[in-house]
């Protein structure tokens, strides 16, 4: 299996996260020792075996498409750390 | 004795006969927590006025009626803060709406009451990792109470309030239902709605009742359970009354003890009390067989992959955008959820975020994710195969009794392997319950039973067997 360094910084950027620099010293080594634990699966013959992605083996559940009631745009925006005209407000994200 | 001290079932009793009024059960455990849980720190925050309000107007002819239930913090009540232990919703939040399973206790007459401390965002097993402050076990000063649901059960073993819910994603509510002395039970996978509970690993999520005696766990459960079309992965089966043959006994019964789960890695006390329940259900005419779950040792590796890579995705919807925090330090939108996390999110949720991120990242995928989802289907079928001898299985809760206060402090991996006994459960979507064994120098200790998928009532009446023994 790879090997049990992670780039605790890259993997920061994609989880879209900043990190100190203490803290990618100090992921960095206690997630090493928790990946080589968890490189014990390593052992397990897989060949042949399915996957389980989810612990009952239900199908898809659909619900009729009728409309029914919900949130009011106001209860959604209650929690809101920025909002404007009844939507939530975010720093600009495109150039004009 | 005071009120909030006693039963579900007791106080059920003392409503119907006219001696008590809902009220005064709500007005004691607002008393109790006032004498008593500025030590044990269970609650989060609760609110009298509502509470004895919805008191007045309670209903004692339902299941439930006028009797007070905690909440976890990670459980929406409408109008109640929702803040998981973080800091990223701490007096930032407040639920527009219920959780289907509050819905439900309040359909039964329940009145939810208060919000209780957990491992910020249900990730731990002591409740150390609350971003708002440390839970006591009330059993044991001192020393964890367990987690995530460490409040949970503290409220209950505290004698604050008759029952909690929890949520139990790989132990989170029967771990701390052990450390503390109280029942702690985990349906079967699907048997509960998860809609409105903060979702932490959406493959092994579970809501449960903690609460003081198996009755009261049923009946809780007799609420609880039920399909939602709010949940796809709710379950429609029908609903059988849990309290309905809880004194059948185990005469008759098949019940396993997984050799994997007695190594040298087990407390001998805990080990002692655990072989000596299975030495009594067999004196009352249970059958004990040992059986063998082979790749126990691969759970907490597989677990340990799921459940971050869930809890990465899961937890991208803290972006600083919809609710909680935003940095006032963002001046672009990636730095609003970069900033945003960095300040609003703890050590542990961090170090899980980026674990599962990594093991779902492009070129680690295939070693770490595909191969744990395909070692859990082991993992399940060990499981299937074992129900097929027997009817339950017998197992501890723990390696050892609760540790001290921060004492497994800066080593994750040690906490992650505590979690050994329970974590199986969970990605085989069984059900499990902890039920309290007799302490050892007064810490508790648990029993844990397991059941195979919708095995409830199996696992209920043999864990009211076990309770029996001690009464």
């Amino acid at each position: 299996m790879a090997d049990q360094t992670i780039d605790v910084r890259y993997v920061a950027k994609l989880a879209r996260i900043d990190l100190s620099e203490d803290e990618i010293t100090r992921f960095g080594e206690q997630l090493g020792t928790i990946m080589t634990h968890i490189d014990k699966l390593s052992e397990v013959d897989i060949e042949g075996i399915e996957a389980t992605s989810h612990a009952t083996q239900l199908s898809n559940k659909v619900r009729k498409d009728e409309p029914v009631g919900g949130l009011k745009p106001e209860d959604f925006l209650q929690n809101a750390p920025d909002q404007a005209k009844g939507q939530l407000r975010v720093p600009k994200v495109v150039d004009a | 004795m005071s009120l909030a001290s006693q039963s579900l079932s007791s106080l059920r009793r003392q409503l119907t006969a006219g001696n008590i009024t809902s009220r005064d059960i709500v007005q004691d455990t607002i008393e109790q927590i006032s004498a008593r849980d500025g030590e044990i720190k269970a609650f989060l925050s609760h609110d009298p006025e509502t509470a004895l309000a919805e008191a007045e107007k309670a209903d004692l002819s339902l299941p439930l009626g006028g009797l007070p239930i905690g909440i976890k913090d990670n459980i929406n009540v409408r109008n109640h803060p929702c803040s998981c232990a973080s800091k990223f919703l701490e007096g930032a939040y407040h639920s527009p709406y219920d959780a289907t399973a509050v819905i439900k206790l309040r359909a039964a007459g329940a009145i939810p009451f208060g919000r209780l401390n957990l491992d910020e965002f249900a990730m731990g097993s002591s409740t150390e990792n609350s971003a708002l402050q440390i839970t006591q076990n009330p059993k044991a000063p001192g020393h964890i109470p367990g987690g995530s649901s460490g409040g949970s059960a503290a409220a209950v073993a505290g004698d604050l309030i008759s029952a909690a819910l929890g949520s139990d994603t790989g132990g989170s509510i029967r771990q701390p239902a052990s450390h503390c002395g109280v029942v702690g039970l985990k349906p079967s996978y699907g048997r509960v709605s998860r809609y409105g509970l903060v979702a932490f690993g959406s493959s092994l999520d579970q809501i449960g009742p903690l609460t003081r005696t198996v009755e009261d766990s049923a009946l809780l459960l007799n609420a609880l359970a039920g399909g939602d079309l709010r949940d796809s992965t709710s379950l429609d089966d029908d609903v059988p009354d849990y309290t309905e043959g809880l004194e059948n006994g185990v005469a008759g019964m098949k019940l396993g003890l997984p050799k994997e789960y007695f190594t040298d890695g087990i407390d001998a006390g805990v080990r002692a009390r655990v072989e000596k329940a299975a030495a009594d259900l067999e004196a009352q005419g249970a059958e004990i067989i040992e059986i063998s779950l082979p790749h126990t040792e691969y759970a907490v590796a597989t677990y340990y992959i799921i459940a971050p890579a869930e809890a990465s995705s899961n937890l991208s919807r803290f972006d600083g955008i919809r609710y909680g925090n935003r940095s006032s330090e963002a001046d672009d939108i990636l730095s609003v959820y970069q900033k945003s996390r960095e300040e609003g999110f703890g050590s542990e949720v961090k170090r899980r975020i980026i674990l599962g991120t990594y093991v779902l990242s492009s070129g680690y995928y295939d070693a770490y994710y595909s191969r744990a989802l395909k070692v859990r289907t082991l993992i399940r079928r060990d499981f299937e195969e074992a129900f097929e001898k027997v009817d339950a299985i017998l197992t501890p809760v723990t390696p050892e009794t609760a540790p001290k206060i921060g004492a497994a402090a800066g080593d994750p991996l040690k906490h992650y392997l505590a979690d050994i006994f329970t974590i199986s459960a969970n990605l085989a979507g069984n059900c499990g319950i902890s039920v309290p064994l007799e302490p050892i120098d007064g810490k508790p200790v648990g029993l844990q039973i397991l059941g195979p998928h919708l095995g409830e009532k199996t696992i209920l009446r043999t864990a009211r067997a076990v309770e029996a023994l001690g009464s």
